[in-house]
């Protein structure tokens, strides 16, 4: 081996001990799908995230915070290579983000086994919340199941008899419908599922039309939400058949791009912008303020992601080797959640309200959720018992 | 089903088919005349609609969006030509497949950075929003029916510049056999980059067409590609007859197929539509190649 080899291996382990007794600073780890048609959802937890870091004072549980950035790509396969880069080279203290189900499956474990923890901003699959349920794996959005059980159970309440069904074919529209129809005890007069990423619907609208449901009931996230919503109001089925959805397809990232086609529908959320408590006001107007734009729901998931980081890390004076404190600390979740009360059930999943919503115009003529009423109170999931964890 | 459901829906499968058309229109000509396989043909059907959608938000008029739009996207894509596609005729397949994937890339990055990652705003234009009846007791949004008869009107057009024109004259010969246009004098370099311009004008005016109905969003263009080139291939590539009766077959197809069979057997029809007419006529329906 030559000489200038040797030096430079050497070089090489020199500088990768020093990094890893780095002086007294939190790295966090953030991986999400920044790339690709829903690169927005990525950007708005990012946002929210940076947002929270500022208004704990620059830092995360009194330490200064160093954010490595990872691009998932919406591909499980590509997540697990960021997640191992930044486990083993950039050694990050917690990891966090993560949108998408599928990806968030694949990355779990291995950053679970790697004794760190890691914080969803976004995706809650079934198996993490029940039999599969990981000790460092806390989600500080929502089970995916639960926002479709809130439309579900008001749907009931409301009195319909009769509702159809609408998803795109793939794990989380199953999980979705199967949400609702938990709560709905009506006739179900039609369920479909659509091709992922189908953009027109009038094929699938004039089967809608000829079953004459009481409602439907659609899960259509991102760009098949604005295709879809666009494609009901204009083919005059808004006037006939009232449309009931969750959050993700009214989403403030989409409102803008639906136009009045949306106007009036309402949707069911954990969360909404003129939800009022102090928190929420506060990181309502500092975001219109940093960003200037009307923050998503995801973007108030990434804030809530910072400052429950931030509440653990300053529960342990900053001393993250002692893996049981720090679970307790995270467990307690003794941070003001935007959303207003906010506890961990067994299984690191949130119990937490849900509310609907609706969209309205705002002063200033832009499309926004203002809320209607609450559908649940104190929701735990419906996996939790499943999960062996105390 | 009963008749007048059979009706609305064969009225979606023609109007998915002649949106079909004006995309594979510009590709089937592509692929025939130049031998490019140009994957990129959705990026300048996503900056058709991104343009025009632009335009109507500053001017509020959907005529003016759409007539300024359309030489605007003509003139990106016989750019795209000049400076990238026009060292790749001599290459193979598979070269032109990666690079055009690359201006994929490029187109779509190019939109993130200009209009963001968010969807893009385009309405209905005023007068033709809303819906009409057709039939008593049937419905049918305004704006679908002017994607069909645009898209009518465009084939016919098509078919008289193919058939009655110098130009259309050239395109059919150099689809039939390019080096012999080439041979006998006709500036064949211009020629590929009028019918480049022409089929980015189509796949522009497509964009255009669908904005107002869909979400004009960063990738919209490769969500048609796959269908478009379903077309041209059951088609016969190089033939504008062939793409539009295999953009109706494919339209009414899927149509049908998405309402009356289970999702996952819906989703192959058009493959296996494709399959089928290959086996019978592996040039396609209406091949140009003599």
């Amino acid at each position: 081996m030559s000489k200038r080899l040797i030096m430079l291996v050497a070089g090489l382990f020199l500088v990768w001990g020093s990094s890893a007794y780095a002086a007294e600073q939190l790295k966090v780890g953030y991986i999400a799908t920044m790339s690709g048609p829903a690169a927005s959802l990525g950007t708005d937890i990012l946002d929210g995230f940076k947002l929270g870091i500022k208004h704990c004072g620059d830092k995360l549980g009194d330490m200064p915070v160093e954010l490595v950035v990872g691009d998932d790509q919406l591909k499980p396969d590509v997540g697990v290579q960021v997640a191992s880069r930044m486990i083993e080279k950039d050694k990050v203290d917690i990891v966090t983000g993560i949108v998408f189900s599928n990806v968030m499956m694949a990355v779990a474990k291995p950053i679970t086994d790697a004794g760190i923890f890691l914080v969803s901003g976004n995706a809650g699959p079934s198996p993490l919340a029940g039999k599969g349920c990981l000790p460092n794996f806390f989600a500080v959005s929502w089970q995916n199941d639960q926002t479709h059980e809130a439309m579900g159970k008001y749907l009931q309440d409301q009195g319909v008899k009769t509702l159809y069904l609408m998803a795109p074919n793939y794990q989380a529209g199953k999980d979705g419908l199967a949400g609702v129809k938990r709560y709905f005890k009506g006739e179900i007069v039609g369920e479909v599922y659509t091709k992922i990423n189908q953009p027109d619907y009038a094929a699938e609208l004039a089967q809608l039309r000829a079953a004459k449901p009481e409602a439907v009931f659609v899960f259509y996230p991102g760009g098949m939400g604005i295709n879809f919503v666009k494609q009901y109001a204009q083919s005059g089925l808004k006037e006939e058949i009232p449309l009931y959805t969750t959050a993700f397809t009214l989403d403030q990232s989409v409102l803008q791009a639906m136009g009045d086609a949306a106007l009036g529908l309402k949707n069911s959320s954990f969360w909404s912008p003129d939800l009022k408590n102090p928190a929420n006001e506060k990181f309502v107007a500092d975001f219109k303020a940093t960003y200037n734009r009307i923050p998503s729901l995801f973007a108030a998931q990434g804030y809530d992601a910072a400052l429950l980081i931030d509440s653990a890390v300053r529960a342990v004076n900053g001393d993250l080797s002692d893996q049981d404190k720090l679970r307790e600390a995270f467990k307690k979740a003794d941070f003001k959640s935007v959303r207003g009360d906010f506890k961990f059930n067994n299984n690191h999943f949130p119990i937490q309200d849900f509310y609907i919503r609706q969209v309205v115009k705002n002063e200033d003529g832009v499309l926004t959720n203002k809320l209607l009423g609450i559908a649940f109170k104190d929701h735990a999931d419906a996996y939790a018992t499943q999960c062996e964890m105390k | 089903m009963d008749p007048l459901l059979i009706f609305i829906q064969s009225l979606n499968g023609l109007q998915l088919g002649v949106m079909l058309f004006l995309m594979a229109a510009g590709l089937t000509l592509v692929f025939g005349v130049m031998n490019l396989i140009n994957l990129a043909h959705g990026s300048l059907y996503m900056m058709g609609a991104y343009l025009a959608a632009t335009i109507q938000q500053h001017t509020g008029s959907f005529l003016l969006a759409v007539l300024l739009a359309i030489p605007l996207t003509t003139m990106l894509g016989m750019l795209v030509e000049v400076v990238a596609l026009r060292k790749l005729y001599r290459r193979d397949h598979l070269d032109q497949v990666l690079a055009t994937f690359a201006l994929i890339l490029f187109f779509n990055e190019l939109v993130r950075i200009i209009w963001g990652p968010q969807a893009y705003f385009m309405a209905v234009p005023g007068l033709l929003s809303g819906y009409i009846t057709i039939l008593p007791g049937v419905t049918y949004p305004v704006f679908r029916l002017v994607i069909i008869g645009v898209g009518l009107a465009v084939a016919l057009l098509l078919y008289f510049i193919i058939a009655r024109t110098r130009l259309g004259m050239l395109i059919r010969a150099g689809a039939t056999n390019r080096e012999m246009v080439g041979a006998l004098g006709v500036n064949i370099k211009l020629l590929y980059t009028i019918v480049f311009g022409l089929g980015a004008a189509l796949a522009g005016l497509a964009g255009m067409m669908a904005g107002p109905i869909l979400s004009v969003e960063v990738g919209m263009g490769e969500s048609i590609i796959i269908l478009t080139f379903v077309v041209i291939v059951i088609g016969g590539i190089g033939s504008i007859r062939g793409a539009l009766i295999a953009s109706m077959l494919v339209g009414v197809a899927d149509t049908f197929g998405r309402v009356l069979l289970p999702p996952a057997l819906a989703s192959m029809v058009i493959y296996i539509l494709m399959a089928t007419v290959l086996y019978w006529r592996p040039q396609g329906l209406f091949p140009a190649h003599g």
